[in-house]
């Protein structure tokens, strides 16, 4: 456990602080964005889920950890402190799950930071007195939970490119690759699966199925990520 | 001699139809800086990655401070140090921050952390520097904190990959300096790879020597010298002519003669005399005035190895 402290705190310095406090325009304008100009172009509608609310939830996520994640593995190869760590006694393990957790981390952290900040911007501004938060307030857990799941699975999948590549460049080609032929993959799946599957379920189980499918998929790419670190292999490449 | 930290017995490993190492027997004594010579290529930093149990070995076997490097890799990781290929700092990082790293990574405790790293910093003149991040540091003073890296957590034994490559001389011997105080304070074995000679010669107590992934030899400096034979002579005067080239070849104490600005550069077998082939020389015409004795460097030795290896 304290392998895996080390690495957390070794990749929120060097990762997220890179650069100082510049470090912190990028993800401070996208709170800004989501947190303050949104809620107010919406108003009340900020509090119902509207499609464009949930899909940005999801994919600001989605996007931030994609460019952030190919620098993993190939980032530490191509600044040649890699080989450096792999020497040292910390855990492959850690190492892989360090690099995950604060990535995935950082990107949820933006958004609940988001969504709590449109709730506090829309209240202070509505002039009635009256306090209003998401309702249904089961659905804020759910695509909180919706967008864990989706950091995890880009993360996953992220490391595990990024351990397969020489460097962040290819790394980052490969993702947005990656990411294009899974979307079309999912478009085609739900295609073939047709409507009838979806009209035999109710909402919530239509929400925990994709929930479930998502946990088994994070899963399955984690494993193959973690199965894949090779110290052997790091250092030759 | 004391117990060997490293046992190294009939070690290969190949790449493809490449052998890095090639059937590689050798003993590292504890409490020395043990230099691993070789030209670019000759297998040493394979060797190294050998040793830390980070690459399996094709055959043989070998023990880091007894530890297996094929099953008990983490344990050599947890009780040896090492400064690799590159410095392998984290730039966005500050001296500190990177120090600290390694110290959390190798379990020591907040307060000694802190210790070990003033303790270091001040050691190397970097401690004033120490929140500073290290991208903006020059080479020379990310190696000494590299250096430092490896020291973090008191291990008895250090791997050094060619730490001085591409610095310049004075920067070089700002490192030799810091690295000899460094294991004298420590007391730490370092198996430092290198083919800088002047390095080997400076600071390592044993030298092996590698090329094409096979040991030429192995000894003290001064041993290699000795095994080489190589006692020389350079005699300063004039009128030193062909016939008389060919007459000191001529001699079975002579090794090799050339000419060198000038001058007389003679390679004696063993101990031999120069008295009687100065004599020759002055019957032969030679004007003699000045003879220099002296011992061939670690240099000339390294040379000979290879041009040996090579026929």
């Amino acid at each position: 456990m304290s392998d895996l402290w080390t690495m957390l705190w070794k990749e929120t310095k060097d990762l997220l602080f890179q650069g100082g406090w510049a470090a912190f325009i990028r993800p401070g304008i996208i709170i800004a964005v989501m947190g303050i100009v949104l809620p107010l172009q919406m108003r009340s509608d900020w509090f119902t889920f509207s499609p464009i609310e949930v899909t940005l939830v999801i994919f600001i996520s989605f996007f931030f950890i994609l460019n952030f994640i190919g620098d993993a593995i190939a980032g530490e190869h191509e600044r040649h402190t890699l080989e450096t760590l792999l020497a040292s006694r910390i855990s492959d393990r850690s190492i892989l799950l360090g690099k995950v957790i604060v990535t995935v981390g950082y990107a949820w952290a933006m958004v609940i930071i988001s969504l709590l900040l449109g709730a506090l911007v829309l209240n202070m501004t509505n002039g009635t007195g009256a306090w209003a938060f998401y309702t249904p307030v089961g659905l804020l857990f759910y695509l909180l939970a919706l967008s864990l799941l989706t950091s995890l699975l880009v993360a996953s999948g992220g490391v595990l490119v990024s351990l397969h590549s020489a460097t962040v460049r290819q790394a980052q080609q490969t993702l947005i690759l990656c990411t294009l032929v899974f979307g079309v993959a999912l478009g085609l799946g739900l295609n073939a699966a047709g409507a009838s599957l979806f009209l035999a379920l109710s909402n919530n189980q239509i929400l925990l199925l994709i929930l479930a499918v998502l946990a088994i998929l994070d899963a399955i790419l984690l494993g193959i990520a973690l199965a894949s670190f090779k110290r052997a292999r790091l250092i030759l490449s | 001699m004391s117990e060997p930290i490293i046992q190294i017995e009939h070690l290969s490993r190949s790449f493809g139809a490449v052998k890095a190492v090639d059937d590689l027997s050798l003993e590292v004594p504890a409490g020395i800086v043990f230099g691993f010579l070789g030209p670019n290529g000759a297998g040493k930093t394979t060797t190294i990655h050998l040793l830390l149990g980070l690459l399996e070995p094709t055959q043989g076997q070998a023990g880091v401070l007894g530890f297996d490097t094929r099953t008990q890799s983490d344990a050599i990781h947890a009780h040896c140090g090492a400064l690799l290929e590159f410095a392998g700092l984290y730039e966005r990082m500050s001296a500190e921050d990177n120090l600290d790293l390694y110290g959390r990574i190798n379990l020591m405790s907040a307060s000694d952390r802190q210790a070990r790293i003033k303790e270091l910093l001040t050691h190397l003149d970097l401690w004033d520097r120490r929140k500073d991040l290290v991208g903006k540091w020059s080479r020379g003073m990310k190696q000494k904190l590299a250096v430092a890296r490896t020291l973090i957590h008191r291990p008895p034994l250090i791997f050094l990959d060619e730490p001085t490559a591409g610095f310049d001389p004075q920067a070089a011997a700002a490192l030799h300096n810091d690295l000899v105080s460094l294991v004298e304070r420590e007391g730490v074995t370092v198996f430092l790879n290198t083919h800088n000679l002047v390095e080997a010669e400076r600071l390592c107590a044993r030298v092996g020597v590698i090329r094409q992934g096979k040991l030429l030899t192995v000894g003290s400096p001064d041993e290699l010298r000795g095994s080489q034979g190589a006692s020389q002579a350079e005699i300063v005067g004039e009128g030193f002519d062909e016939q008389i080239l060919n007459l000191l070849r001529s001699r079975p104490e002579v090794a090799q003669v050339e000419m060198r600005n000038g001058h007389l550069l003679i390679d004696l077998h063993g101990e031999s005399k120069i008295g009687p082939l100065v004599r020759l020389i002055v019957e032969s015409g030679g004007l003699v005035e000045e003879i220099r004795r002296g011992r061939a460097s670690l240099e000339e030795v390294f040379l000979t190895l290879m041009e040996e290896d090579k026929r």
